[in-house]
């Protein structure tokens, strides 16, 4: 007999979302579906607000990544109003924001995802989790959980607010930064970067080559990619051109201002959230896993994919490492644990930099703004992926209209895909249990959503 | 003995559910009290079922029931009434959950509005119909709490500092639930104010505010209110920055809006600035909008379509 088989909500994922699995009658996979279920409208009640104000607002999309909404917002009303942040304003938001990378991939992987390889996919629910870590691992529990809230806590020391910051204003930063500050901070973040270092190997030697047979199947769905690479090519989390690339690795760059021209977003019946697709592509959007259309993937798997090269050395060293084991573009899904920790990398050795540079000290750090209609596409690489925030402002710079593309969004389609891939390789003539039921969530912890 | 916890988040963004991870080390030291026996951002505890094969909604029973979030669909008001069920104790946990927080921003509008505009932006292909199939339907506004169950600890904070959260959850481990003051963040913020003045009008907040040096501590700063931004600190409760006492915002040099919602539970941010800014003869109609004032607290009816 025809059996849905719901697993709810999906859980050690940072969203609200539910997977139904639908069996024929030989009990074999007939469908399935991912119902993203939040909807709060932001693109609506912002209308009306002043624009400087949005950036406060518009961080509460997320509570994991609100330093991206923030900026993201930030860097588009300076665009409706004209505003050109100096020099230090920008490396002031940039460094906040590459933190803030730094804080979350630990997050993910130490807190959503280590459970499902440390503990094992199979294990009791009641242990598969960072608590059950913990109690295996209490010396490296406590390394983490110090690290982590001490990146953390940067954020919160010197922007006064870690989740939901406020110190990015429209034409720059909110407050400069002196030299004791910059020294502490770039003392923390080389600790964050032997932390980063320790933490790649970790999973190199310990998670990784365990599940090897895992990451080759599970949830390995063929797309497209996404993401930032600054002129020469490199990743880049703050700034820079689009590079969007086909499963081929044929790539096409554009601006973000232009984002609207290239990119489109379908509504499927059963999810609240929309999925974005390559409307350049001029194919259309399909699912299917033989042939998807207009399918690509964001995240750090994109990110990597996307890009010629790190900017950085030791992260540089690591793409190596990886591109020569998957090769360029990458596509297992299981792989995204392994470039959120090259990322990661990037992510501290990039703090250190700009924290090294003691022009961050300047305290030429935001011009005077004046309201005034216009339009501003703002820009960032959340965790979660490519973040797009676009506002129109009237002759008050008030919000007369926003449209805004969030990381997570982007893979909404591509998750789907994962899950119905994943459902069908371990659901065989109805057998199911729980270790199967995790295994398929396993394909979507991978995105972070 | 431990205590067990049971957690949920509804029309929330996760960032209370951070909080308590910033914790840090003493996240460790609380694990050693309780026994979490749900909490889907950090454990599997499914619904309906590990196989997912019941019909309702179950959660185990537990002590204390910690809710982030407000409730906006269907399904949230399920969990929120089966939390409530199985929970001795209920923590609205952030303003979402005391207030509505900045979703209830949605208040202002219909359902139908915030749908049309959602499903209709330049990158939107228009359905015909708005999805539905699977999906927990709306109700027609974001509620507070308390506006459908019971709630008995507030803990408000957009986030709550996890420096509360932690004195919180300590605190009703040991059977003394801390509740915060009914302070205002002007009583607890050390900017320096002078009291007299004769400022008629606000600015918005398109500059940075005066003080005399990049190191110049907060208490030496000259209150932003009295700078001329308009700051929410008079009508909002008091205590977002956790054990170092200064509020957060201002210590990065910036003003309030209000997240921690009003001083008392049942306040009107809005009204209450409002009339806080015309007593003491500050023109209104200098400020651009007043309904982002009730940007943290739009639940309980504060916020409702325009007819």
């Amino acid at each position: 007999m025809a059996q849905v088989i719901n697993i709810a909500p999906i859980t050690r994922i940072e969203g609200h979302a539910q997977i139904a699995i639908k069996l024929d009658d030989d009990g074999n996979v007939a469908d399935s579906k991912v119902h993203f279920q939040s909807l709060r409208g932001f693109e609506k009640f912002v209308e009306g607000k002043p624009a400087e104000e949005i950036p406060r607002i518009v961080n509460r999309i997320c509570g994991i990544c609100p330093w991206h909404h923030h900026l993201a917002s930030n860097k588009a009303v300076d665009k409706c109003f004209g505003a050109t942040p100096p020099p230090a304003g920008h490396k002031l938001r940039e460094l906040m924001q590459t933190i803030a990378h730094a804080e979350d991939k630990l997050l993910h992987f130490f807190f959503l995802a280590s459970a499902d390889f440390v503990i094992g996919p199979d294990s009791d629910y009641k242990v598969r989790n960072v608590i059950g870590v913990a109690q295996a691992n209490p010396e490296l529990a406590t390394k983490v959980v110090k690290t982590r809230q001490m990146t953390k806590m940067i954020l919160e020391k010197f922007a006064g607010k870690a989740i939901h910051p406020v110190a990015g204003v429209v034409g720059g930063f909110a407050k400069p930064m002196v030299e004791e500050d910059r020294k502490e901070i770039l003392a923390k973040m080389e600790e964050v970067l032997e932390f980063a270092l320790f933490t790649i190997n970790f999973a190199k030697t310990e998670v990784f080559p365990k599940y090897l047979d895992t990451v080759k199947t599970l949830g390995v769905i063929t797309t497209g990619f996404l993401g930032t690479v600054d002129d020469q090519g490199a990743l880049n989390l703050y700034d820079g051109k689009l590079r969007m690339m086909k499963p081929d690795g044929t790539f096409t760059d554009f601006s973000v201002d232009n984002y609207a021209d290239y990119l489109g977003e379908h509504v499927e019946p059963y999810s609240y959230g929309k999925m974005p697709y390559a409307k350049f592509w001029n194919e259309g959007f399909s699912l299917d896993l033989d042939k998807p259309k207009g399918v690509y993937r964001s995240n750090c798997l994109a990110r990597i994919n996307v890009a010629d090269k790190m900017a950085t050395p030791l992260a540089q060293a690591e793409l190596e490492e990886f591109r020569k084991l998957f090769g360029r573009p990458a596509q297992a899904t299981l792989l995204y644990h392994w470039a959120r920790l090259i990322e990661e990398v990037y992510a501290c050795e990039h703090a250190i930099e700009l924290l090294k540079d003691t022009s961050i000290t300047d305290t030429n750090i935001r011009a005077k703004v004046e309201p005034k209609a216009g339009r501003g596409v703002g820009c960032v690489e959340a965790p979660r992926g490519t973040l797009i925030h676009d506002y129109s402002t009237d002759e008050n710079g008030l919000i007369t209209r926003a449209n805004m593309i969030v990381g997570t969004t982007h893979n909404l389609g591509p998750i789907n895909m994962s899950v119905n891939q994943a459902a069908r390789l371990l659901i065989q003539k109805g057998k199911v249990d729980e270790g199967i039921l995790n295994k398929i969530e396993m394909s979507v912890r991978a995105y972070d959503p | 003995m431990t205590a067990k916890v049971a957690e949920e988040w509804l029309n929330a963004c996760s960032g209370c559910e951070i909080s308590l991870v910033d914790m840090g080390e003493r996240l460790l030291d609380v694990l050693q009290l309780v026994e979490f026996v749900h909490i889907p951002v950090l454990m599997d505890h499914k619904y309906y079922g590990q196989l997912g094969d019941k019909k309702h909604i179950h959660i185990p029973e537990a002590d204390v029931g910690i809710i982030s979030g407000g409730i906006r669909n269907k399904e949230h008001l399920e969990i929120a009434e089966e939390m409530r069920k199985q929970c001795k104790l209920i923590i609205a946990l952030g303003t979402c959950a005391t207030h509505g927080g900045i979703p209830a921003l949605a208040n202002s509008y219909t359902n139908n509005q915030v749908l049309d505009r959602y499903y209709s932006t330049e990158t939107t292909d228009k359905p015909d119909t708005y999805p539905s199939e699977g999906l927990p339907e709306l109700l027609d506004c974001t509620y507070a709490l308390d506006e459908k169950i019971k709630v008995d600890v507030y803990l408000p904070g957009c986030p709550p500092h996890s420096d509360q959260v932690f004195s919180a959850l300590a605190g009703l481990l040991t059977g003394n639930p801390a509740v915060l003051p009914n302070k205002s963040v002007c009583d607890t913020c050390p900017t320096v104010r002078k009291g007299k003045g004769d400022l008629k009008q606000l600015r918005r907040f398109l500059q940075s505010p005066h003080y005399n040096a990049p190191n110049e501590p907060i208490d030496k700063m000259h209150c932003l209110l009295e700078q001329g931004f308009l700051c929410m600190g008079p009508v909002t409760k008091g205590g977002c920055g956790g054990d170092s006492i200064h509020p957060r915002c201002i210590s990065a040099r910036v003003p309030c809006r209000g997240c921690y919602g009003p001083v008392k539970h049942d306040g009107n941010q809005m009204l209450d600035m409002l009339n806080a800014l015309a007593s003491n003869q500050i023109d209104i109609k200098s400020l651009p909008e007043t309904t982002s004032l009730s940007r943290f607290s739009g639940a309980h009816h504060n916020l409702r379509p325009k007819k």
